[in-house]
């Protein structure tokens, strides 16, 4: 068992070095002077200047961030109180819906950016329009694919949930809204945030579904990124690959003290 | 007050931006562009592409078997850590997936150029350059790099709950550490080695982007195909019929996936 330890021990440390070597590569040669990716010639941030220059991106980055802001609230506000209501249900049709909530998580990507598109085409031609797509199409494909992740996180946090906490709140004269909002919600909170972070990431990051809803008039950075066909990339990119790494890498360690903190005082309740 | 209209809105969102486009799909893929008359001949165009559907499903796999094979012993590894050091070590597994794929794959070009790094260093201790793109096997090797966290995930999550004493039976029952590995930590890590293999197998089937960023001519996949049905040679019907077969197909291979494994919940976690 020892000999088996250890060599998983090894192939762990070599995959994990070959999944980070290409990354930290690019994210060293954001910093590199020289015009040879294979040469570090001296350190710069000229490439990070270059970037905070270039409208174009810095506008598609924003055009990123607000669909992620606004598709990642409209999905939590929505999935949470989808959550409350799916939790009341009966055992039918709680399966009901958990079933179609589970559809855009098993179907590829592709599917589903089709098949929105295809609706998006076919109410477009019903309303004489003659393109339909853009900013809305595009924030209402993300609220669809955000909604399971919400969904997926905040219920669990209601098995978690006390079932005689809420009957005490009622008991001591909270109205139900007052329990929901003073006892239930600052209870099922981590499971909502972790919602919305992932949410928040899986809206920033998506190409695929977003590559099929998009109009002409308002695209977002995965978008363009997939349209660099140029050879060699221009090492601005490697700039913009670091900052986003940078940001990613904040985002979750927030998410995770934010889950170890709740874990903790869970353990201390019991 | 009924609490369970709360998730009326959700439910009416679903359905239209769901259901209904999925019927979409199925409508699209069974009438006529021209006519607009119910027609069988989008899902018979598809026919001319088996060829790709068959590569796209058999590389698809292998990169599954090979994600299956490389993260066992990985999320073992994990499982088996320090609390605290899991912790960090499932954060470095997850920061990738919330890496755009797009930049991964783009930095995975940049080393296996024809003028990329590893050519370059290569050349310089005189090996000359390979041809490392535009094979199928450069498919295979982005579609691992860019899906295996996917594959740890799961794996992780059901090995964190095996409990230790009954591996520790197993070995005071005389059980080789082979035997160990295929008789009882196999078995009770069914369930995710069944959901990883779901999560890389179902991505990979679908991608385009890696396709045409690694591969070369002949490695086109039904991605690639059905993207261009939407973007170039805008015949949205074929393209409709070929997402629904896909979609079906995927259906089948998860219903086959599913028999071997007793819960029938898919979460993803």
């Amino acid at each position: 068992m020892l000999a088996l330890k250890k060599a998983s021990t090894v192939i762990t440390v070599i995959i994990f070095v070959i999944l980070y070597a290409p990354m930290l590569l690019l994210i060293a040669a954001s910093f590199n002077s020289g015009k040879d990716l294979s040469v570090f010639e001296g350190f710069t941030l000229y490439q990070y200047a270059e970037l905070m220059r270039d409208e174009n991106l810095l506008r598609l980055l924003a055009n990123s961030l607000i669909i992620a802001v606004i598709s990642s609230v409209v999905a939590t506000v929505l999935g949470t109180m989808a959550a409350v209501g799916i939790n009341r249900m009966g055992k039918r049709a709680r399966s009901a819906v958990l079933t179609v909530t589970n559809i855009p998580m098993t179907n590829p990507d592709i599917v589903t950016g089709i098949s929105l598109c295809l609706l998006f085409t076919f109410v477009g031609q019903m309303l004489k329009m003659d393109s339909v797509l853009g900013f809305g199409t595009l924030l209402i494909a993300h609220i669809t694919f955000n909604l399971p992740y919400v969904i997926l996180s905040v219920l669990p946090k209601f098995r978690q949930l006390n079932p005689n906490i809420n009957e005490a709140a009622l008991d001591l004269g909270c109205t139900p809204a007052q329990s929901f909002f003073k006892v239930i919600l600052p209870e099922i909170m981590p499971g909502i945030f972790s919602g919305m972070m992932m949410a928040f990431t899986m809206s920033l990051d998506d190409f695929v579904i977003s590559y099929f809803v998009y109009g002409p008039a308002y695209r977002t950075l995965p978008v363009e990124i997939y349209s660099y066909t140029k050879k060699p990339m221009p090492p601005k990119i490697y700039a913009l690959f670091t900052v986003i790494f940078m940001a990613v890498l904040v985002v979750m360690i927030v998410m995770n003290v934010v889950q170890a903190r709740d874990d903790k005082r869970r353990e201390k309740v019991k | 007050m009924k609490t369970k209209l709360f998730a009326a809105p959700y439910i009416v969102w679903m359905a239209i931006f769901i259901l209904v486009p999925l019927g979409a799909c199925a409508y699209y893929a069974f009438t006529d562009p021209n006519t607009g008359s119910f027609t069988f001949a989008n899902i018979k165009a598809i026919e001319t592409y088996l060829p790709t559907f068959i590569d796209s499903l058999w590389l698809a796999a292998i990169a599954a078997a090979i994600c299956l094979v490389l993260a066992y012993p990985v999320a073992y590894t994990i499982a088996q850590a320090r609390p605290s050091r899991q912790r960090v070590l499932m954060l470095l597994v997850m920061l990738p997936m919330c890496m755009s794929f797009l930049l991964r794959t783009l930095a995975l070009v940049a080393i296996m150029e024809d003028t990329g790094i590893i050519n370059q260093l290569l050349s310089k201790i005189g090996l000359g350059p390979v041809t490392l793109m535009r094979t199928p096997a450069a498919v295979v090797f982005g579609m691992v790099y860019n899906y295996l966290p996917y594959m740890i995930m799961p794996l992780y999550s059901v090995m964190v709950k095996i409990n230790p004493s009954v591996i520790e039976a197993a070995q005071d029952l005389g059980c080789s550490s082979v035997k160990v590995l295929t008789r009882v930590m196999l078995p009770l890590s069914l369930p995710g080695i069944v959901s990883g293999i779901t999560m890389v197998f179902v991505p990979a089937v679908s991608t385009f982007y890696i396709s045409k960023k690694l591969g070369g001519t002949g490695t086109a996949m039904i991605g690639d195909i059905i993207e261009s049905q939407f973007k170039s040679t805008y015949n949205l019907n074929v393209g409709a019929a070929m997402s629904l077969v896909l979609m079906i197909l995927i259906f089948i291979c998860m219903g086959i996936m599913n028999k071997f494994t007793d819960s029938d919940d898919v979460s993803l976690y």
